[in-house]
């Protein structure tokens, strides 16, 4: 790995030759290689040593075990639960939707989703919950969820997005004249391009533990991103006041998104459930109920028209863009707003029109995943533009060279990119990395000689991105997140954040950013639990906003500690802070999102600084294609990635490394498939994900081209790398075979359907239907 | 009936039901919650333990198979004595993980030092192609699994550097720095 650093702030135009690479100080571990130690992962020795409490790993004695009653159908009228007569019911508490103190609803941007069906009410998708039960212990528990049978009227169900009339949320993105661009450029290329679910799949499964408190409350324990989330969940479905209601994260295996809202439904049910039983009640799910009832990435249709001039030039781009939300609206505006202004992918196109609705489908809802919309329609951009490239005889490399954003360049929403653009930087690290064009000609030298007794086939493949740093639009400012330090009675310097660990490195980053500003070792600060009665709510823990965002507020708070003790003190903080906390008792700052200067968004007209800056990524896949069978080996990815500001370069790395495998199994071998609205592979045997054997070699180049009103000038990293490596991977497999997989994952019978030239398998991300659909299920 | 198994060097006596997993066992019966329950049918290998050495999933093997083994689990690899209260020391593989940051979440650690440990006790030499056999029964969702062959690798070496660097690992340190 190498760092390179653009130092200071970016320069007014990017320059054409990279700067010279900047030494990082040696002290690295392993192999000798040249890196900088960097301090060691906070929580690591615990999880290392089996130490770690995840939320399946606390003990509540006395606490009894929940279960969730589902529904069997996609779309039906509930008309009842029916407890079955012959079985002792004393030892079981049954939950309906009659039982629910509060509001009934799953608290987030609309109130559409239930927290449970109520009788009388619709059940819009299979496994979605109707009834919750709890016992003493499993074996109970077990025998009386066969003995709960929701009585149920089916309906017809939807599962087609595109003949959904039901619309979550739509945009139309105008820059320039695009029909004008269309009309006047030299060739016009049409494109559409399919994606379907993928699931996050963290390896700790959903879990949460509620606990009645004394106060009539409840305290939820378990697996979360967002703690202030299930919080408002809590309070409103079981209408507590603000102390009622505690939140508290357990060790977080995974989240990738799939913790982002799910966690408030997992919390409302075990939360009922206790405040019903008076005991704790445990809800921890396994793999086939989370994998059956828990969000994806949502399923995509997106159709592109090119206008491109003979000289590489493109002149207009008009795309359309069709989200499957699922059964109820979730995150899925923000998702779709997202995919949106990420559709045309990273090039200054003078004529851009951006049309985009998403629809609710009998299906399970779709939610939060890594990169939140932009995988999807970066893959059909990223894709679209291999395609012009091959019908205009140009490199792949020099198309991207020609239309890449540049400082100055204008986005679809109208707004001005001023600084820390790198596209062009990123792309000429990967292209030089991985020795692009001569890999390319070579692969073009294979493919051109190649007789009937070649077995296998390489190609390799180029994609670059573009990923909006922080939230969409003015969602910062209007969540008005809050962070505090605090100098402890006790001389302790301690960070108060919501912002979660999820493998990501919050608990290592945060401390080394304060102790950087305040002249300590790293292990002289502390950070506090994520915990709703201790720490204040700095917003969720999404959108790669962690490091960037909160990361900025915990360096101005600190900035403001330092200086108040350091005018009381008049010596520097690190040598006076023990005496002053010894002098004047505690100190603590809390500090308030301040909007970054110059950004500014018009929700109504969709226009203006979508994100505060952008991030950029290029990958370059190599695969090898078996022809006998189309099973694609993905040999190797360069990924090169602008993050704006290296904070922690080991835990950065990971960072990349781990969301480039997760787009190399979006591309090549996750999906769910559907029949009559439910997930049939709903379980790890049948959902896969690559193992270190499916693994490509990933050689990551990390990039800094800063972001100027964050402190520490960092982007963000954990969503940029799941931008490029599906469309990286789909562009080295044309370079093997020839053929263009449009739809994802290109599983070996759509790569060999289209090298047949036959119609390809259903498509990804729609259900199929048996004839009986109406009659499936439950009406016992 | 009672069965008799040693787990972590440590001898015990348990009446479970023989078809309890021991997966379960460990975890509620003996308090080892280090061993983690991902998918309940041997696929991530989060469960991963050694039974007389060998890998296996303790979510699908009963009770009644280990009659008489011996069981080491993650709690198992801290290097000396464990104090109460006291957090316990790194063993080297342990340590090659924190070092390269092949732990992220850490949901899938536990089962992928397991599997490194036997890895690393076969004496197979550290390819790339070896460690990446060796981890192929644990699924990691966070890492890619660049830093965890890393890790391996660097334990391996370490071990080979020791052993190479005088018959006993704990003499006088070796000629040369």
């Amino acid at each position: 790995m190498t760092i390179e650093t653009r130092p200071g702030r970016a320069p007014a135009a990017p320059p054409t030759v990279a700067p010279a690479p900047v030494i990082v100080p040696p002290g690295g571990p392993a192999r000798g290689r040249a890196r900088p130690a960097g301090p060691l992962r906070r929580e690591g020795p615990a999880k290392l040593t089996g130490t770690a409490l995840y939320a399946d790993d606390l003990i509540f004695p006395g606490a009894w075990y929940g279960a969730t009653i589902r529904s069997t159908e996609p779309h039906a009228r509930l008309l009842g639960i029916d407890l079955d007569p012959a079985f002792d019911w004393s030892k079981v508490t049954v939950v309906t939707a009659a039982d629910i103190p509060g509001d009934n609803v799953v608290s987030l941007i609309h109130d559409d989703q239930p927290v449970l069906v109520p009788v009388g009410g619709e059940i819009r998708h299979h496994a979605e919950p109707v009834a919750l039960l709890a016992a003493a212990d499993r074996a109970t528990l077990r025998e009386a969820r066969g003995r709960v049978r929701p009585r149920t009227e089916p309906l017809p169900p939807v599962f087609d997005p595109l003949a959904s009339t039901v619309v979550f949320a739509h945009y139309d993105l105008a820059k320039g004249d695009a029909a004008a661009g269309l009309e006047a450029a030299d060739v016009v290329i049409e494109g559409t391009y399919r994606v379907g679910h993928q699931e996050q799949l963290y390896i700790e499964n959903n879990a949460m533990i509620a606990v009645p408190r004394k106060d009539g409350g409840v305290t939820v324990h378990g697996s979360l991103q967002c703690p202030y989330y299930v919080h408002n969940a809590l309070r409103r479905g079981l209408r507590l006041n603000a102390e009622q209601a505690q939140v508290v994260q357990s060790e977080t295996g995974g989240g990738f998104g799939g913790k982002e809202e799910y966690p408030s439904m997992v919390g409302l049910h075990a939360a009922l459930l206790a405040l019903r039983t008076g005991k704790p009640v445990r809800m921890i799910y396994d793999r086939h109920e989370d994998l059956a009832a828990t969000t994806k990435r949502h399923p995509a249709i997106v159709t592109h028209r090119t206008g491109v001039m003979r000289d590489g030039r493109i002149v207009a781009q008009d795309i359309e863009l069709i989200m499957d939300g699922g059964a109820y609206t979730t995150l899925t505006p923000v998702v779709l707003s997202r995919a949106t202004i990420h559709a045309g992918g990273p090039y200054d196109v003078p004529n851009v029109r951006i049309r985009s609705r998403a629809v609710a489908t009998n299906t399970p809802p779709n939610g939060a995943f890594r990169g939140f919309g932009a995988p999807q329609s970066e893959f059909a951009a990223e894709t679209q533009l291999n395609r012009v490239a091959e019908a205009l005889g140009l490199s792949p490399l020099e198309l991207r060279r020609r239309n890449v954003y540049r400082v100055g360049g204008i986005t679809p929403t109208m707004q001005v990119l001023r600084g820390g653009v790198a596209g062009e930087e990123v792309l000429e690290r990967a292209a030089e990395a991985s020795e692009f064009e001569r890999t390319r000609a070579r692969t073009a030298e294979a493919r051109a000689s190649r007789t009937d007794r070649d077995r296998t086939a390489r190609g390799v493949g180029l994609a670059l991105a573009w990923h909006g740093a922080g939230f969409t639009g003015s969602g910062e400012a209007r969540m008005g997140s809050v962070v505090s330090v605090e100098l402890t009675a006790e001389g302790v310097v301690r960070i108060l954040t919501a912002s979660t660990e999820m493998g990501q490195g919050t608990k290592t980053i945060f401390p080394q950013l304060a102790a950087a500003e305040l002249g300590l070792d790293v292990d002289d600060v502390e950070i506090a639990p994520q915990d709703t009665a201790i720490v204040p709510d700095s917003g969720p823990t999404v959108a790669s906003r962690t490091a960037m965002v909160v990361g900025g507020m915990v360096i101005h708070a600190t900035r403001r500690l330092r200086d108040a003790v350091e005018a009381r003190t008049g010596r520097p903080f690190a040598d006076s802070y023990r005496d002053d906390a010894r002098s004047h008792g505690p100190t603590r700052v809390d500090q308030a999102f301040e909007p970054y200067p110059g950004v500014g968004f018009d929700d109504a007209t969709y226009t203006g600084d979508a994100y505060p800056a952008f991030g950029w990524a290029a990958a370059v896949a190599e695969v090898e294609v078996d022809l006998d069978t189309c099973a694609v080996t993905v040999l190797s990815v360069v990924a090169v990635d602008d993050v704006g500001r290296v904070i922690h370069p080991v835990l950065c790395e990971g960072q990349v490394e781990g969301g480039t495998l997760q787009a190399v199994g979006y591309a090549t071998i996750e999906e769910i498939k559907l029949r009559d609205g439910r997930y049939l592979n709903d379980r790890l045997q049948t959902y896969l994900i690559p193992t270190a054997l499916d693994a490509p070699r990933i050689e990551t180049i990390l990039v800094e081209a800063p972001f100027k009103d964050a402190p520490h000038g960092a982007k963000g990293v954990g969503e940029l790398p799941m931008d490029v490596g599906a469309p990286a991977v789909i562009a080295a497999i044309h370079d093997a075979t020839g053929a263009w997989i449009p739809d994802l994952p290109a599983t070996p019978e759509r790569i060999m359907a289209a090298l047949a030239g036959i119609a390809p398998p259903e498509p990804p991300g729609i259900s199929t239907v048996t004839s009986s659909a109406s009659s499936v299920g439950g009406n016992g | 009936m009672t069965y008799r198994l040693t787990v972590n060097g440590i001898a015990t006596e348990t009446s479970a039901p023989g078809m309890r997993r021991l997966l379960d066992v460990l975890r509620e019966d003996l308090g080892l919650t280090g061993t983690k329950e991902g998918c309940g049918e041997g696929e991530c290998g989060a469960c991963t333990v050694l039974v007389d050495g060998d890998v296996v999933d303790s979510c699908l093997v009963p009770l009644c198979q280990v009659d008489g083994r011996t069981i080491e689990t993650v709690e198992g690899l801290t290097a000396g004595a464990r104090p109460d209260g006291a957090a316990p020391a790194l063993g080297p593989l342990q340590r090659a993980f924190l070092e390269t940051g092949g732990a992220q979440c850490g949901i899938c650690t536990p089962g992928m030092l397991i599997a490194g440990e036997a890895f690393l006790a076969s004496g197979r030499a550290p390819t790339d192609a070896a460690i990446r056999e060796a981890i192929a029964g644990n699924l990691c969702r966070c890492t890619g699994y660049t830093k965890i062959i890393e890790a391996i690798a660097l334990a391996a070496t370490r071990r080979t550097d020791e052993s190479a660097s005088g018959a006993a690992p704990t003499s006088e340190p070796g000629p040369a720095a």
